[in-house]
């Protein structure tokens, strides 16, 4: 088994692992907060963050890229700062790369949130407020229980990008073995090597199937969800 | 005592009222889109407005979020969370009695469900009962009764009648149907477009012919209360009003309970002389204690009979023909059949 791989394409597989679980873990809370900005907020700028949030979806990822390199490079003002409070460094590191895939998968995510908190009926929030819950309690027990299938399908779509993004994470941190080099890196790196397509066939096999598995999980926890609702 | 005292301009409609209501049942009556739901969400915090007073037994409550009001809402659509089992719904903002409330709603078989299986008039109950368990001072209904058929009506109407007499707090209740304010209601609040047209005791309101153009033709119509007798065998059960005597069709309440029988204005027939031989039940003498003619063929005549006001719509032609005027002593004739059994309760 552990030759259908080779130790560099494990390497790659595990790298990959690690930046989508984390890129999606830590951007959720602001994926949810900018959902329910969007999708419940009154305030000026709203449309300025709209165009925000989506830019990535849009832009060029090498530009993203570019941008990320720009400003958490090790020079650039939010790398330095990242540096000197918490001690993270993003520059050629695999932190950068799941900041690159959190970025990526951001519009992604939230998208499918704001769907989910548009479909509640803010009538139900309001009978709430009603009972004597307030702001912070409804959010606890109405919403997000209620957004939760969409809040599972904005992170299963940002982990899926996170495990394929390419343009801007090679822009920002390269392609180095081990460190950044991710599954789709990896990949490309393998068809530009004689003789290397069929070790490339095999790792797009693995970020299919983990794909496919991705879904698969997704939809099964929101037809629970749904099946338990309608009882 | 609650005191209200809301304004909001909205684009082509403003609304200013201010009005008091004692623990009870008060009817907010209107036509749709006279501004009803707008005033009681203001009550309830739930509406942004350019003035809102409201007070409960002196204690300032329009400077307090929604959540922190201590109000009882049930909406029209019964807004229950489809994500939790009915217990859970009823306990989300209390416990406060819960199996009293429980049991006088009729929601002991249905705690396990989710709202998603629940009928129409089910949903209303526990939207009702989860109202109740938060132990609320006040009581804001919302047409609860007009997203349901005839039948559902029938089977939640008696449940709100049981809560009314065993509560002591305000409720407010915002309705366009006559016929559920008079059964409710002890005091009424009229509102046209978006003002305070008319309010006060709901007979005394009823029985003004000023009241008529604002009620509506079909739903005018005096209330009386009385003391049921008893049932004759003919299926007919006498009920003993400050007016007189009334028969009334099917079998209402036991005998000696308390009850009260709206008589639709347009269903009275005048008569100068006392009528023989004729098919109608109830004849009860009565005076003219006032004439309002309307802009149409009908005029709105006020009858004082006994101890009771009632409200006959006559034409114009009628009035004239027979020379009514103020203090002229008449007879009121009423059908037994046209007082439909939802008018009695």
């Amino acid at each position: 088994m552990t030759d259908w791989l080779g130790p560099a394409e494990w390497t790659a597989l595990w790298l990959s692992l690690k930046v989508a679980f984390w890129a999606t873990l830590l951007s959720l809370p602001f994926g949810f907060a900018a959902a329910y900005a969007l999708a419940r907020g009154n305030f000026f700028g709203r449309q300025a963050l709209n165009v925000l949030v989506h830019l990535p979806l849009v832009m060029p990822p090498v530009v993203t890229g570019y941008l990320l390199l720009l400003g958490f490079g090790r020079s650039g003002p939010l790398g330095e700062l990242f540096e000197n409070l918490f001690g993270v460094i993003f520059a050629f590191r695999w932190t950068g790369a799941a900041l690159a895939a959190a970025i990526m998968g951001f519009p992604l995510m939230v998208r499918a949130i704001r769907l989910s908190l548009e479909a509640i009926d803010t009538g139900i929030e309001e009978a709430a407020a009603t009972l004597g819950s307030s702001k912070w309690k409804v959010l606890r027990t109405i919403t997000l229980p209620l957004a939760w299938p969409g809040i599972l399908a904005g992170a299963i779509l940002g982990f899926a990008k996170g495990m394929g993004e390419f343009g801007a994470t090679i822009t920002f941190v390269s392609n180095i073995p081990g460190q950044t080099q991710t599954l789709a890196l990896s990949i490309d790196t393998l068809l530009e090597i004689p003789g290397g397509e069929p070790l490339a066939l095999r790792l797009a096999f693995v970020s299919i199937a983990i794909a496919a598995c991705a879904l698969i999980v997704s939809e099964v926890l929101a037809q629970r969800v749904i099946k338990r609702r309608a009882l | 005592m609650l005191k209200v005292s809301v304004a909001k301009s909205f684009e082509g409609f403003s609304l200013d009222a201010a009005f008091e209501a004692p623990a009870g049942v008060t009817a907010i009556f209107g036509p749709s889109g006279s501004g009803k739901t707008s005033i009681i969400r203001a009550v309830a915090g739930l509406l942004d407005c350019d003035r809102a007073e409201i007070s409960l037994d002196g204690y300032v409550l329009s400077a307090l979020p929604p959540h922190k009001r201590n109000m009882g809402y049930v909406f029209q659509d019964a807004r229950l969370f489809p994500h939790m089992t009915v217990l859970k719904n009823l306990r989300y903002g209390g416990t406060h009695d819960e199996e009293a409330v429980i049991a006088v709603l009729g929601l002991g078989a249905l705690l396990e469900r989710y709202p998603a299986s629940l009928s129409g008039g089910e949903k209303q109950r526990v939207a009702l009962g989860r109202a109740l368990m938060s132990a609320p001072k006040v009581l804001l209904l919302d047409e609860p009764l007009s997203a349901l058929d005839g039948p559902r009506k029938t089977e939640v109407l008696p449940y709100l009648e049981a809560l009314r007499d065993q509560t002591s707090i305000p409720i407010l209740y915002v309705s366009h149907d006559m016929g559920e304010v008079a059964r409710m209601a002890s005091r009424i609040v009229v509102i046209d477009q978006g003002k305070v047209a008319l309010s006060g005791e709901v007979q005394d309101v009823l029985a003004d012919p000023a009241a008529v153009p604002f009620v509506g033709l079909g739903a005018a119509g005096a209330v009386l209360t009385g003391r049921v007798v008893g049932l004759a065998d003919d299926g007919l059960t006498k009920i003993e009003t400050g007016a007189g005597a009334l028969w009334v069709p099917g079998a209402v309440g036991r005998t000696g309970s308390h009850a009260r029988v709206r008589i639709p204005a347009q269903d009275v027939i005048l008569s100068r002389s006392a009528p023989k031989d004729m098919s109608a039940l109830n004849v009860l003498s009565a005076k003219i204690t006032a004439l309002e003619h309307g802009k149409g063929p009908g005029v709105a005549v006020a009858l004082q009979a006994g101890d009771a006001r009632l409200l006959a719509r006559i034409t114009k032609r009628s009035c004239e023909t027979m020379k009514l005027k103020d203090g002229d002593q008449v007879f009121a004739i009423l059908k037994a059949t046209a007082i439909a059994p939802s008018d009695i309760s």
